[in-house]
C-alpha cells in the first residue's frame, strides 16, 4: 500500500525524519518496503499550450511541436502522440532537472532543435503513467506559463511503500497506520471533517435498499446525492490519489476512490438515472446470470469453480427490477456507472461476507481495491462515517450538493464482536515478558479496545478489528496487539531447556553415511529436478506419471519415478563439456502413482479432512552414475559394495537379475539382495544403452555403471539386517592362508558359495574370491570360482592336519552346492 | 497386360520372399535399393509406363504403388525384427554375471568428490539444532490440502493461502492434493502422531523440498528447501522462541550476527514475527543488499496458534508452542554469496568441484 506523509500528517504529528518513522512503522508490523520522494524537482516545470504539431521529414517516432509557454512560441522535439493542438501539457524548459536528477539540455535532433522536453506523468513523478504526456486540460488554472506545481497544488511529499499484513485491515488506509503510530508516539489521532445529510427530503422517499442473501451481505446502505455537478476533483483530492498510485477520473469516483484509502471503506457510486427504481438489493446470484462488469468482461455468475468447496456462490448488487448492476464488493457493472451527465448519484456502502468475496474474487479471476478490502473484512460500522467523508470530499468540487436525509441501512447477519478474557499473567505466559496492567489497558485503549475489570480485563476489540476471535484463540491476539505496541524489540530472550536429547534418526544417519561414503570415493553430489517432462518420464517404464495440474510449463508437470534420467542427463551435459570423467550421485525423492504403488499414503483430505485421499508413495533413493572412461557394471559393483560396506550390514549379495529394472542394462543387472530377509536393498550394473541412446538422440558415448540404492529398504531392519554388534577378536596366533578352486555352476551364485565356505567352521577367518575363470577343461556352462581362505584359531596355530582337515570339509561344503575341485 | 512378369502382385510376392529371406541388418541394407529402390524392379516398371495409355497407366501406376507399399512394409518389418535379433544378440554377447566380480580387480576412485551445497548447508543447519536439543523429523512432498492449509488455520478460498503460489496435483477432487507449499504439514503430522503415541514434549526443525508456482529467477525457484522449527511443551513463551532464533543465529552465522523480531503475521501462529538478522554483507553498515538498514530477513516465526493445536489434540490451555522456518536455499546463497540459484540446478561439474 502506497501512503503519503503528507496525508497521514494530518491525521497525526509526526517526526520529521522519514527514515525515523520508517523505523518506527517496521517495528510496528507495518514494514516499509520502500520510501519514495514526490513533488521535487518540479519547481521549473510549467504548463505549456500545444500550438502547432507537424511532422519531421525522415522521421516517423518524433514530431516538431510548437508550444507557448507564455513566453512566446518554442520549438519542442517531442516522441508522443497523446496530444493535439490546443492540448496544455507539462514542459520541462532546457535547465530543469527532472525527479531523479534528469538534467533538460536543448538538443537538436534529425536538424530540429528541442528547447526542452514535454513530459509523461511518470517523467515527473507524478504517476506511473508513462504510454503519453500528462495532459492538463481539464484542470482548473492550467494557464500557459503557470507553474505546474502551483496548478496541481503539489507540495513535495514522501511517499511509502508499506506492507500491510493480511490480518490487519484495519491498517489497510491512512487513518488505520496513523491510528498505530498515534498510539505507539502517545499523540492524538484528529478525525478528519464529515458532512451530515443537508436536505429534507428523507432517502427512502426516492430511494430503496433490501438485503435477501442476509449471510452474505451484513449492512448495505444506500445515500441519495442530488443537484451534483461532475467535474475534475480539486488539485489535493488528485495529488493524493496520484500519491498512492490511482488515476483520477472525475470527482465523485475520486472521492469514493479517496476516502477507501482514507479510511479503509470501499463504496460505490450510481447514477441514480440509471438504476431502476433507484433501489440497491444484495442478493445471490441465481446460475445462468451474466454481468459485464465495468472491465467489459461478460461473467457468468453462479457456476461452480474449480477450487476446494466453491459451490459458484455469487453476491450481487440488483437494482429495483432485480437485474444485476454489479458483483458485490468486487467490481460494478458498465451499465450504471457515473457518466459526464450524471446529476443524482446513489452511494452504496456496504460490508460483505469475506470469505464469499474471496471465493468470488478467485473464481473469476478478478481482485480489485474492493475486493482485496473485503475478502480482508471491512469494519461494519463503518460505512455511515464514509459516505458522510465523502460528501465532505465531493462538496468542494460540487458545491450546492444536496445529500437527502435519513440514509438507507439495512443489515444482515453480523457477528457480534467476540469477548475475551484477559489477565497480566496471561501476557507473561506467553510472552515470557511481564507487562504491568495499566500499561496493558493504556496500549488496547489506544486501539479503542473495551477493557472492563481491573487484571483479568474482559477485553472487546473495536468492530473493525475483525482479526481477534473469542475464547483461547482471541486471548493470542488480544496479546499479539499488546506485544506489538509495546515493540517486539522489548521483550524477554530465555535460551530454552529440556531434558530430552536432540538427534538423528536412523534412517537420517543411514542417509549421511552414504553421502559421506560416496562422497569419500569421488563421486560428486548433484541436484535434479523433481518437476520433470512428461516425455522424459515416458523415456523409463515406470507405472502412470503424477502429473501436476498447473504446471508453469509441460517441461515441469510430472513428478519423477526415478533419478536415473536426470543423473544420466546431468553426466551427458558434462560429458558433452568435456567433464564427463566423474562419478554423480543424487540422494532423492522419487513418487509412484497410487494406482501402482506397493504402499500408497492414505491421509486425511477434503474440505475439513473429513474424507481420505490417496497420494503418490513417495521413496528416497541414492542414485549413483559412473562415468569415468572404462567404468562398467563390473566398477559399479564394487563402489555398490564400498558403499553397503558403511552401513554395517549383515551380508548383501549380488544376485543376477533375470529381468533387470527399467533404466538398467537388460544383461548387465544384478539385484543387491540382504541374505537373511531376501529384500532387494538396490539394484547395480549399467545405464541401459538404449536410455543414453534416446537421451543424446545418438548412439550412447560409452559405457556406464549405476548404482541406485533404496533407502527405504535400507533404513528398515527387518529388510537391511544389521550386523551382529558383538565384536569378534582377531587370533593373536599367525592365520594358515589356503587357495581352492571350484568348478561351479553358472546357476550357483560366487557369493552364495563363499558364504556356505565361511559357514563351514568357525575357524574360517575370511573368504574372498580372487579369480574367475571360463573356458580350456571348464565345461560350459560353468566356470572356476578360486577362492583365498584364512583359517585361524584363537587358541593355538593350527597344524598341517588340522589345515588338511578344514581343507577337506571346505571342499565338501563346495561340493553339498555342486561346486567340484578343479 | 501383355506380359505376365511385369504383373505388379506377383513381382511383389517375389520381392517379399527375398525381404523374408535377408538374415542381417547388413545384407538387408545392401539389398535395400535393389528391392524398392532406384535399381528395383518397380523403377523399371515405372519407366514403362509413359508409354502406356492414360486409363492404363493409371490402374498399373495404382498396382505399382500397391505392391511397392507391400514390400516396402514387409521391409520395415523385416528391418525391426532383425534389429531387435541384433540387439538381443548384442545384449547376450554383453551379459556378465554381476555376482562374480573380484573386488580386488577394480581400482576404486582416489580422486576427493564432492557433496552438494544444498545437502550441506542443510546437514551444517541440523546439526546447530541438534546440538541445541533438536531433533530432525521429515515428511512427504505431497501433501493433502487439509494438512498444507486447513489444519494450518487455512480454510479453503482463506486470502491468507494467496501468500503461497500453489502446484495442484492431479489426483482425487480437483485442488485437493497439492506439493507443498511449506514445510509446516510435517508439523502437523508431528503434532498427530505425538498425541497419538503419548510423546509430547516436542522439539524437532523439520528439513525438506517445497514447491511454489512462480517463475523462477536467480533467487526462487519453483522447488525450494525450507527448515522448521516446531516446540512444543508446557511453559513454553515467546521470549524462548526470540532466544532460540538468537542462539541459531549466533551459532550458524557467528558471533558478530545477531537477530531481531518484528511483528508478522501467519495464519497458523499468533503471536507472529519476521525476524531478521545482520546483513551479513555488511556486518550492520548498511549497504544495497539490505537497502542501507543493516538488517535482511531471514524467516518468519511465532507462538503456535491455540487452533492449529486444537485440531491435532493438544491442549492449548496446558501446552504452548513456538514454531520458525526459513530457506536452506537463502542461507546457502548468503554463506557462499551465490549470485544466482539457477547454478545448484545445473549441476555443472566445475560448479560442483568447488564445495568441500
Amino acid at each position: 500500500m502506497r501512503i503519503s506523509l503528507a496525508w497521514l500528517r494530518e491525521f497525526v504529528d509526526l517526526p520529521e525524519s522519514p527514515e525515523e518513522l520508517r523505523a518506527i512503522l517496521d517495528d510496528l508490523g507495518l514494514v516499509v518496503e520502500g520510501i519514495e520522494r514526490v513533488g521535487e524537482g518540479l519547481e521549473d516545470v510549467v504548463v505549456a499550450r500545444v500550438e502547432k504539431i507537424a511532422p519531421i521529414p525522415g522521421a516517423d517516432r518524433i514530431r516538431r511541436v510548437v508550444v507557448d509557454a507564455g513566453a512566446g512560441p518554442l520549438e519542442i522535439v517531442c516522441g508522443a502522440w497523446n496530444f493535439d493542438e490546443g492540448d496544455r501539457v507539462a514542459l520541462a524548459p532546457v535547465g530543469a532537472v527532472l525527479p531523479g536528477g534528469f538534467a533538460i539540455a536543448r538538443r537538436t535532433m534529425r536538424g530540429v532543435t528541442s528547447n526542452g522536453m514535454l513530459c509523461s506523468g511518470r517523467e515527473l513523478g507524478l504517476s506511473e503513467d508513462h504510454a503519453g504526456l500528462l495532459v492538463l486540460n481539464d484542470q482548473p488554472g492550467a494557464e500557459p506559463g503557470r507553474r505546474l506545481v502551483e496548478v496541481l497544488g503539489l507540495v513535495p511529499d514522501v511517499v511509502f511503500d508499506v506492507s500491510v499484513e493480511g490480518n490487519r485491515p484495519d491498517a489497510w488506509c491512512v487513518e488505520g497506520v496513523a491510528r498505530d503510530l498515534a498510539v505507539r508516539l502517545a499523540r492524538e489521532l484528529r478525525a478528519p471533517r464529515l458532512a451530515s445529510p443537508n436536505a429534507t427530503t428523507p432517502t427512502a422517499s426516492l430511494a430503496g435498499a433490501r438485503i435477501e442473501a442476509l449471510d452474505l451481505c451484513g449492512r448495505l446502505t444506500v445515500s441519495v446525492l442530488r443537484r451534483v455537478t461532475i467535474a475534475p476533483s480539486p488539485a489535493w483530492v488528485a495529488e493524493r490519489l496520484r500519491a498512492c498510485g490511482m488515476r483520477p477520473i472525475s470527482n465523485v469516483v475520486d472521492a469514493s476512490n479517496l476516502v477507501m484509502l482514507e479510511l479503509g471503506q470501499p463504496t460505490h457510486p450510481y447514477d441514480l438515472a440509471r438504476v431502476a427504481g433507484a433501489a440497491l438489493g444484495a442478493r445471490r446470484a441465481r446460475p445462468g446470470e451474466t454481468l459485464t462488469t465495468l472491465d467489459g468482461v461478460e461473467r457468468r455468475l453462479a457456476t461452480a469453480g474449480r477450487g476446494l468447496g466453491d459451490t459458484g456462490e455469487d453476491c450481487v448488487i440488483v437494482d429495483g427490477e432485480d437485474r444485476v448492476l454489479g458483483l458485490a464488493g468486487i467490481m460494478g457493472g458498465a451499465a450504471s456507472e457515473i457518466t459526464e451527465g450524471t446529476t443524482e448519484v446513489l452511494i452504496e456502502a456496504a460490508c460483505f461476507e469475506p470469505m464469499a468475496i474471496a471465493r468470488s474474487s478467485k473464481r473469476h479471476g478478478l481482485r480489485t481495491e474492493a475486493s482485496a478490502r473485503f475478502e480482508r473484512g471491512v469494519d461494519p460500522t463503518l460505512a455511515p462515517r464514509a459516505v458522510a467523508r465523502l460528501v465532505a470530499v465531493l462538496e468542494e468540487s460540487s458545491p450546492g450538493l444536496e445529500w437527502l436525509a435519513e440514509p438507507l441501512d439495512v443489515t444482515g447477519e453480523i457477528a457480534e464482536a467476540p469477548t475475551v478474557t484477559l489477565a497480566a499473567s496471561d501476557v507473561a505466559d506467553l510472552l515470557g515478558t511481564s507487562i504491568e496492567p495499566d500499561e496493558i489497558r493504556r496500549l488496547l485503549a489506544g486501539l479503542d479496545f473495551a477493557l472492563e475489570g481491573d487484571d483479568p480485563f474482559v477485553v472487546r476489540p473495536p468492530a473493525r478489528r475483525l482479526d481477534v476471535r473469542a475464547g483461547l484463540e482471541g486471548r493470542a491476539d488480544v496479546i499479539e496487539e499488546v506485544a506489538r505496541l509495546h515493540g517486539y524489540g522489548r521483550l524477554t530472550r530465555r535460551v530454552p531447556a529440556w531434558p530430552e536429547v536432540g538427534g538423528l534418526s536412523e534412517r537420517q544417519r543411514t542417509r549421511r553415511r552414504l553421502r559421506d561414503a560416496a562422497v569419500a570415493l569421488g563421486a560428486f553430489e548433484v541436484w535434479t529436478p523433481t518437476l520433470i517432462a512428461p516425455s522424459e518420464h515416458a523415456l523409463i517404464e515406470l507405472g502412470p506419471p503424477v502429473t501436476v495440474a498447473n504446471p508453469l510449463s509441460t517441461e515441469e508437470s510430472v513428478l519423477r519415478a526415478t533419478c536415473v534420467t536426470g543423473v544420466v542427463r546431468v553426466w551427458l551435459r558434462n560429458l558433452e563439456r568435456g567433464r564427463g570423467d566423474v562419478a554423480l550421485f543424487e540422494v532423492g525423492t522419487v513418487f509412484t502413482h497410487p494406482d501402482v504403488a506397493a504402499h500408497p499414503r492414505r491421509t486425511r483430505g477434503g474440505v475439513g479432512g473429513r474424507s481420505e485421499v490417496d497420494l503418490p508413495e513417495e521413496g528416497e533413493r541414492l542414485t549413483l552414475v559412473l562415468g569415468r572412461p572404462g567404468d562398467d557394471a563390473v566398477a559399479a559393483t564394487v563402489l555398490a559394495r564400498a558403499l553397503l560396506g558403511r552401513l554395517a550390514l549383515e551380508d548383501v549379495v549380488v544376485r543376477a537379475l533375470a529381468d533387470a529394472p527399467p533404466g538398467l542394462h537388460p544383461t548387465r543387472a544384478a539385484a543387491l539382495v540382504d541374505r537373511a530377509s531376501g529384500a532387494r536393498l538396490g539394484v547395480v550394473g549399467e545405464v541401459d544403452p538404449h536410455l543414453v541412446a534416446r537421451l543424446t538422440g545418438g548412439e550412447a558415448p560409452r559405457r556406464a555403471g549405476l548404482v541406485e540404492l533404496d533407502l527405504d529398504a535400507l533404513a528398515d531392519p527387518t529388510r537391511a539386517t544389521p550386523a551382529p554388534r558383538t565384536i569378534r577378536l582377531p587370533s593373536r596366533f599367525p592365520s594358515a592362508v589356503i587357495d581352492l578352486a571350484f568348478v561351479t555352476p553358472d546357476a550357483l551364485n560366487a557369493q552364495d558359495l563363499a558364504h556356505a565356505l565361511g559357514a563351514t567352521d568357525e575357524r574360517v577367518e575370511s573368504v574372498t574370491l580372487f579369480d574367475v575363470y571360463r573356458g580350456g577343461a571348464v565345461p560350459s556352462g560353468a566356470r572356476s570360482l578360486a577362492f583365498t581362505l584364512r583359517l585361524s584359531s584363537p587358541e593355538r596355530t593350527l597344524d598341517e592336519r588340522e589345515v588338511a582337515q578344514l581343507r577337506e570339509a571346505l571342499i565338501e561344503a563346495g561340493r553339498a552346492l555342486g561346486a567340484s575341485l578343479r | 497386360m501383355s506380359d505376365d512378369r511385369l504383373d505388379p502382385a506377383t513381382l511383389a510376392d517375389d520381392l517379399v520372399n527375398r525381404v523374408h529371406a535377408l538374415a542381417s541388418l547388413d545384407a538387408l541394407r545392401e539389398a535395400e535399393a535393389s528391392l524398392v529402390g532406384r535399381r528395383s524392379p518397380f523403377a523399371e516398371l515405372q519407366r514403362t509406363l509413359g508409354a502406356l495409355g492414360e486409363e492404363e497407366r493409371r490402374t498399373l501406376g495404382a498396382a505399382l504403388q500397391a505392391a511397392r507399399r507391400r514390400v516396402e512394409d514387409e521391409l520395415e518389418a523385416r528391418r525391426a525384427l532383425l534389429g531387435a535379433e541384433e540387439r538381443r544378440r548384442a545384449l547376450e554377447a554383453d551379459r556378465l554375471d554381476l555376482g562374480d566380480v573380484v573386488d580386488a580387480a577394480v581400482r576404486l576412485p582416489v580422486a576427493a568428490g564432492h557433496g552438494g551445497l544444498i545437502a550441506a548447508t542443510q546437514r551444517e543447519l541440523e546439526d546447530v539444532f541438534v546440538a541445541m536439543g533438536f531433533t530432525v523429523e521429515e515428511g512427504p512432498e505431497v501433501e493433502s490440502d487439509w494438512y498444507n492449509f486447513e489444519a494450518l488455520n487455512m480454510p479453503p478460498a482463506h486470502p491468507a493461502r494467496g501468500l503461497w503460489d500453489t502446484l495442484y496435483v492431479e489426483l482425487g477432487a480437483p485442488e485437493t492434493v497439492v506439493l507443498r507449499t511449506h514445510t509446516s504439514p510435517t508439523q502437523i503430522h508431528l503434532m498427530e502422531r505425538a498425541v497419538a503415541t503419548g510423546t509430547l514434549p516436542i522439539h524437532s526443525v523439520m528439513p525438506g523440498r517445497c514447491y511454489r508456482r512462480d517463475t523462477p529467477d536467480a533467487r526462487h525457484l519453483v522447488a525450494f528447501h525450507q527448515i522448521e522449527g516446531l516446540v512444543v511443551d508446557e511453559g513454553i513463551t515467546f521470549a524462548d522462541l526470540a532466544g532460540t532464533i538468537e542462539s541459531f543465529t549466533g551459532a550458524y552465522f557467528g558471533p558478530a550476527i545477531t537477530s531481531r523480531l518484528r511483528p508478522g503475521f501467519f495464519p497458523f501462529t499468533e503471536p507472529s514475527a519476521e525476524f531478521e538478522i545482520t546483513c551479513t554483507v555488511c556486518a550492520g553498515a548498511g549497504c544495497r543488499t539490505c537497502s542501507m538498514t543493516g538488517w535482511v530477513e531471514l524467516g518468519g516465526c511465532g507462538m503456535v496458534d491455540p487452533a492449529v493445536l486444537d485440531a491435532v489434540g493438544i491442549d492449548p490451555e496446558r501446552y504452548h508452542g513456538f514454531a520458525f522456518g526459513f530457506g536452506i536455499d537463502r542461507c546457502a546463497m548468503m554463506r557462499y554469496e551465490i549470485a544466482d540459484l539457477r547454478a545448484l540446478t545445473e549441476n555443472d561439474v566445475r560448479f560442483v568441484e568447488q564445495f568441500s
